[in-house]
């Protein structure tokens, strides 16, 4: 069968459980010390620099890089667990979290040794974030009618126009944006577009601007570009090729548990409130929540075997996110009706479940949004089955 | 499991897609096609892969005879391939012998029991019995005095009664009174859970086969037929409609697999994990198979709702299979009370355990 994906049946290998028991423990050693409340949701206190230098302490950031940069040359299925562990903690990752997923990879492939040898190690001591800059006023899921240009002048390119919905970036210490070197052609109109890193902290003529979102929270930035300096050593990969850069990596970014566990908090609060002894309809409920959810999860741990075996999962992984992030978009309307008849003896409990509720509630629309929407990947799913080019 | 990287599957595969070709079995006039698929399946050893050599069977790996019930699932081949498998598989538990031919294994609902007399007679009945009329015996798994008793059953000692099923095959309800059977021994280290966690790994695994099968026939129509001037796979709609089937082919094909890769490779049914991967590959494969089946025929439209196309060959059997070995609504609420049972801290740990 053609059409059939692949989802190998991969098992974590024993380094990866001792791994996480090292992970659980710091974790819980770092919540008892108040390093962060698991419960706390939606503040800003995500980013926590100091969590970040102690995470780097401890190897877990740019664990699959090699150790000339600073990394550690371990393996993709340990960096999953330390990911998921941190993720259902609620820990404050946001610092290190871009840099460590996609970041660090692309200055990995595509940039130069100095830069290199500079920042990637910054990155594995918890020192340096990253932003993501690719959308644009015009440009959202049509990547390629990016409008922000790069003129070339001399020793560099000046970058004129703005990119918005920029995660990080009033924190941020690059970006890895793409900017218009040329034209897109006839024959392909994905072509003009190159990366770029971003010097946040030290390239004049770039402003941000805070963009709230529904939920109250600042994560979202307009990024504005006026004759902002590029030197000619922070392109990154080919000029005009970034499109080729692009869609390669999206596997990466698309099939991390990341995708499905942001709100997993309100579940483990759902069996909180529902007691030992659940009504029919409760069990059921949760007993579904619990099966999609093992589901996707050996679905996520599979593309990360591919990629750690240097395979391209890029069909498998949009499946991934697309059945993930609908999946956790219903999680909160299902965890709210299956509580309907839930009366838990500790009021507290209560507390703790609809805090938990409301958040994961006003959280959901975005989660079929951020990182490619549901039709975008929809439409890699359909390329992948041979009913379109991609 | 996705790669048919041994013997046994590679057999499976090439008897199913000689003998079992889902177009001649949907124009056939009768069943003749029946016979000579059967006795290729018999005679490759792979009805009784389970089955180890002492006991009469071919003694293939677990995971072997796994990989045949994937196969079958692609063809929906309407023989008790699975049945049988299962049936020898319980049979041995108990180190009985496997006799040739078609078997079942009863019960085949979680809720259907049937009793062992001191007198060593068999009563009860089970509902939702596929090819009973096909078997020569069945295999019993009841309640004796001490203890969970395996037996095997001439089909001739039950009484069945027609049950009306999705599928084109009709279902039974089987009832034994007072039945003697041919042999008997106490079951070893499994029950009533150790079945159901057997047969409900061997639906989902059947599913995931069914459900690759119709989302290749699906993409391979929207590019046939024409609409409005061009092939319907070009439609927007008709390409999310396909990437969703894919998505719940793959969900089905996960986790049934996982499941598979999880028994075969464990001591004991009992051991930990094994539950959750058994029920999540019968609840979530029972959901792709509703899903699925919909949007496969909505993709076909009006000529994947005849009896002359063979979408339904698949589609019914996916409906039909949903209800064996406990439907994805019981295992859900059993799973969810055990995670309840175990507590909001137990939650994480146990889906990170596999």
């Amino acid at each position: 069968m053609t059409t059939a994906l692949n989802f190998d049946p991969i098992r974590l290998p024993k380094v990866c459980e001792d791994l996480r028991k090292e992970v659980r423990s710091f974790v819980k050693q770092e919540i008892a010390a108040g390093t962060w409340d698991p419960n706390a949701v939606g503040r800003d206190e995500a980013f926590n620099y100091e969590f970040a230098r102690k995470v780097g302490e401890k190897g877990w950031i740019g664990l699959t890089w090699p150790k000339k940069y600073g990394g550690h040359e371990r393996t993709f299925l340990e960096r999953y667990v330390v990911t998921e562990e941190f993720r259902v903690a609620n820990a404050p990752t946001r610092v290190f979290f871009t840099a460590d997923r996609q970041s660090g990879p692309t200055l990995l492939k595509y940039a130069n040794e100095d830069i290199k040898m500079d920042i990637l190690p910054r990155i594995c001591r918890g020192e340096c974030c990253f932003g993501i800059g690719m959308s644009e006023p015009g440009s959202g899921s049509d990547l390629f009618a990016a409008k922000t240009k790069a003129t070339k002048v001399d020793g560099g390119y000046l970058i004129n126009g703005s990119k918005i919905w920029t995660s990080n970036a009033h924190r941020a210490d690059y970006l890895i944006a793409i900017f218009r070197t040329s034209a897109p052609t006839k024959e392909n109109r994905r072509h003009g577009l190159t990366s770029f890193l971003v010097d946040m902290k030290n390239t004049k003529g770039i402003s941000c601007n805070p963009i709230i979102q529904l939920s109250g929270l600042h994560e979202f930035n307009e990024v504005v570009f006026e004759d902002a300096f590029m030197p000619d050593s922070h392109l990154l990969g080919e000029i005009d090729g970034a499109w080729k850069q692009a869609t390669s990596e999206l596997a990466y970014e698309r099939s991390g548990p990341e995708r499905f566990l942001e709100t997993f908090q309100v579940m483990i609060e759902l069996v909180r409130v529902l007691g030992e002894k659940p009504d029919l309809r409760a069990a059921e409920g949760l007993g579904r929540l619990v099966a999609q959810l093992h589901t996707l999860r050996r679905m996520s741990v599979s593309v990360n075997g591919m990629l750690q075996a240097g395979k391209e999962p890029v069909v498998e992984g949009s499946v991934v996110k697309d059945l993930g992030t609908l999946w956790e978009q219903k999680l909160p309307h299902k965890v709210r009706e299956i509580a309907a008849f839930a009366e838990p003896e500790d009021l507290a409990n209560r507390v703790a479940f609809e805090e938990q509720l409301a958040f994961a509630t006003t959280i959901a629309p975005k989660l079929t949004i951020q990182g490619g929407t549901t039709e975008v990947l929809r439409g890699i799913i359909a390329a992948g089955l041979g009913l379109r080019g991609r | 499991m996705s790669e048919s990287d041994n013997i046994v599957a590679e057999t499976a595969a090439r008897i199913f897609a000689d003998l079992a070709d889902p177009q001649t079995v949907n124009a056939a006039k009768d069943a003749a096609w029946k016979a000579p698929l059967w006795q290729a399946l018999e005679e490759n050893g792979l009805t009784l892969a389970w089955v180890p050599d002492d006991l009469g069977g071919a003694g293939a790996a677990i995971a072997d005879g796994f990989e045949v019930i994937l196969a079958a699932g692609r063809y929906a081949a309407p023989v008790p391939i699975a049945e049988t498998l299962l049936a020898g598989w319980l049979l041995s538990t108990a180190k009985l012998a496997s006799p040739a031919g078609m078997m079942v294994p009863l019960p085949m609902r979680p809720r259907d029991t049937f009793t062992m007399k001191a007198d060593g007679s068999i009563s009860g009945r089970a509902r939702g019995v596929p090819f009973a009329r096909d078997a020569a015996h069945f295999a019993v798994l009841a309640e004796g005095k001490n203890g969970a008793v395996v037996a095997l059953v001439a089909a001739a000692s039950a009484r069945l009664s027609e049950m009306r099923g999705i599928a084109g095959d009709t279902i039974y309800e089987v009832a034994l009174e007072n039945a003697r059977p041919v042999g008997s021994a106490a079951a070893t280290g499994i029950g009533k859970e150790a079945l159901m966690v057997m047969g409900a790994t061997v639906r989902s695994l059947a599913t995931a086969g069914a459900l690759e099968a119709i989302l290749a026939l699906s993409v391979k129509y929207s590019g046939e037929r024409v609409a409005f001037e061009k092939t319907i796979s070009k439609f927007q709609a008709v390409q999310h409609n396909l990437a969703r089937l894919a998505g719940e082919s793959a969900a089905a094909t996960t986790a049934a697999t996982s499941a598979a890769d999880a028994i075969a490779n464990a001591q004991s049914l009992a051991a930990p994990g094994i539950y959750l991967e058994a029920a999540a590959a019968r609840i979530r494969s029972a959901e792709a198979a509703t899903e699925g089946a919909a949007i496969a025929h909505q993709v076909h439209g009006a000529i994947g709702y005849t009896k002359e196309h063979i979408l339904h060959r698949y589609t019914r059997a996916l409906l039909t299979w949903r209800d064996d070995f406990g439907n994805e609504s019981q295992w859900a609420v059993d799973l969810g009370n055990r995670v309840a049972a175990a507590g909001a801290d137990e939650l994480w740990p146990l889906v990170a355990s596999r």
